[in-house]
């Protein structure tokens, strides 16, 4: 009974943790410390509920529960209180004076003001004076309401070692005297990225797991999942939060076809796309045109989720548009350069112009050197050689490959394919 | 993992009867609150039977059996799909559903967990994802 009534608690502070922490921050002025009451008045919640039984309206329970602490302590702690009125003045007045078109656009679908407290706690959490792996933590903590034991599980470190890591957290958090604010609108789009990365870096993080690992760790792509559909409902009119949300429903919606029956990783073009997850499909391709209609030039998050789209919309491998997927990558490489996406492009360009103009690209950035010891570009090369019928190049590039990756199971298979070109050269 | 809260029908969404405007704005602040703390995936209402159909399968013959149906408390009404961290989340979501008849109307949801990948034998631990086509 008493465990019971544990659990159904538990899940009611997940659904309101991070609203609860974020009208205490909104009230303290500091995240470390709303958390805390907030943690006191579950602790309360846990006293009492256990004794007398959930109430009708546990949300609301906690919230005045939570905020009469917050009261108190600023009622007992006259320091606490001046220093606060000043900040909170200040605060008020510079925000208002500084983001009007941010809050007015949240402000005109905003129904609660919870809304704008949990927006300022996610720019908060994923604030740049903290590492990224701070940002992770923290983030889960306030926003996801996890304990500090279930995230320590989901990055497999002991759980003394992710305390530490929140309490640095939040303590580099106050002593840069970072406010519980949304950024100045000169800093918006920066601020918003580092929140869309960190984000994006929790959903890899669960989305790189093996199965074989920790519930936690898959956990963690549901979780970045929800967060973003959070962000997307608190910030409607930026493009690139629909684009994420986008890009990691449509990578979600692979997962139950990444593996066969024996546990190895089946490449995209190889998976069975029946066990594709099409209402996760249907919302990506829902959350993209929504990016899209908001009528800005595509960034690189809007732009990966088109070609996982164009993946998505393909019920056959066969039927996949490569030649807009090539576009794509041109233009994701335009807007975030980077020597992977361009190897990228010339996979694809290779697919829908043939393998020479492939290689042609895959040449270019083999002598440009910048993908040096990365074995997926001597692994490209070689699939490009083979279709052009070049069998001892090909095997010499796949052999290059395999001695450059550390994944055995993958050197294997590399090395299998060397053997299998050198055969078809004599053949 | 995935719930599905299940409304069952009775003789008014049977009848096609639209819900009133109370009802929608209760059902649509719930909807709301799923989608605002991100575990809002799917949902839908169902027209009454009377405009469906059931395949019957007796022996080697299928059978094409037309609308409506009669034991109407058996009969769904429509659909809420929910991603959640927990069965007690799922639990709590639950318990907040609006009455889906309205106000004082005997009513009766069901909820019931989907099948997860988890759920399938366990296979072998997976090397580490390195899957450079993907996005």
């Amino acid at each position: 009974m008493r465990e019971q009534a544990d659990a159904a608690i538990a899940a009611v502070w997940r659904i309101e943790s991070a609203r609860i922490v974020a009208t205490l921050a909104r009230i303290v002025r500091d995240v470390g410390l709303a958390e805390e009451l907030a943690q006191d008045a579950l602790v309360a919640a846990l006293e009492t509920w256990g004794r007398d039984g959930i109430p009708e309206r546990p949300g609301a329970w906690l919230v005045t529960c939570a905020r009469n602490k917050a009261f108190d302590l600023l009622r007992r702690d006259r320091v606490l209180r001046a220093k606060l009125e000043q900040i909170g003045l200040d605060l008020e007045a510079r925000e208002a004076a500084s983001v009007p078109d941010f809050t007015d656009d949240l402000d005109a679908k905003r129904q609660d003001v919870i809304q704008d407290d949990l927006l300022r706690l996610i720019f908060t959490a994923c604030h740049p004076v903290l590492s990224p792996d701070a940002r992770l933590a923290l983030t889960l903590k306030l926003l996801g309401g996890l304990s500090t034991a279930e995230i320590a599980r989901a990055f497999l470190v002991p759980e003394s070692t992710m305390a530490q890591r929140i309490v640095r957290a939040k303590r580099t958090l106050g002593e840069a005297r970072v406010a519980f604010a949304l950024p100045p609108p000169a800093e918006l789009d920066q601020r918003l990225d580092t929140v869309l990365a960190t984000v994006y870096l929790m959903f890899n993080e669960g989305y790189a797991a093996t199965a074989g690992e920790d519930w936690m760790r898959p956990a963690l792509v549901a979780e970045a999942l929800r967060l973003g559909r959070v962000l997307a409902g608190l910030a409607p009119q930026e493009p690139e939060v629909h684009g994420l949300v986008a890009l990691m429903e449509l990578q979600a919606s692979r997962m139950g076809a990444r593996a066969d029956a024996a546990g190895a990783p089946v490449l995209l073009l190889d998976q069975d796309r029946s066990r594709w997850d099409g209402v996760l499909i249907r919302r990506g391709l829902a959350a993209l045109e929504r990016a899209a209609g908001l009528g800005e030039a595509p960034g690189p998050y809007q732009l990966q989720a088109h070609i996982a789209a164009c993946h998505a919309r393909a019920h056959r491998a066969a039927l996949t548009d490569w030649r807009r997927i090539a576009g794509l990558y041109a233009e994701l490489a335009r807007a975030q350069p980077s020597p992977v996406v361009e190897l990228n492009r010339a996979v694809a360009v290779g697919m829908a112009d043939g393998p020479a103009a492939g290689l042609l690209l895959a040449e270019r950035l083999a002598q440009d050197g910048r993908l040096d010891g990365y074995h997926w570009l001597p692994s490209v090369r070689a699939d490009l050689l083979l279709k052009l019928g070049r069998h001892q190049e090909a095997r010499t590039e796949f052999e290059r490959a395999a001695a450059l990756t550390a994944n055995a199971r993958e050197r294997a298979l590399l090395l299998g394919k060397a053997h299998a070109a050198a055969q078809a050269g004599t053949a | 993992m995935r719930f599905m809260i299940i409304v069952k029908a009775n003789a008014s969404t049977e009848a096609g009867v639209m819900p009133d405007e109370s009802l929608f704005a209760a059902m649509g602040d719930y909807n709301q609150q799923l989608a605002d703390a991100g575990v809002l995936l799917d949902g839908a209402g169902l027209k009454p039977t009377s405009q469906g159909w059931r395949i019957r399968y007796e022996g080697e013959e299928r059978r094409v059996v037309d609308g409506p149906f009669t034991e109407t408390r058996e009969l769904i009404a429509g659909y809420t799909l929910i991603e959640v961290r927990s069965r007690e989340e799922a639990m709590e979501w639950s318990r907040r559903f609006p009455n889906p008849h309205g106000p004082g109307v005997s009513a009766e949801i069901e909820i019931r967990p989907l099948y997860e990948m988890d759920d399938f034998p366990p296979s072998p631990a997976l090397e580490r994802m390195r899957d450079l086509q993907v996005p």
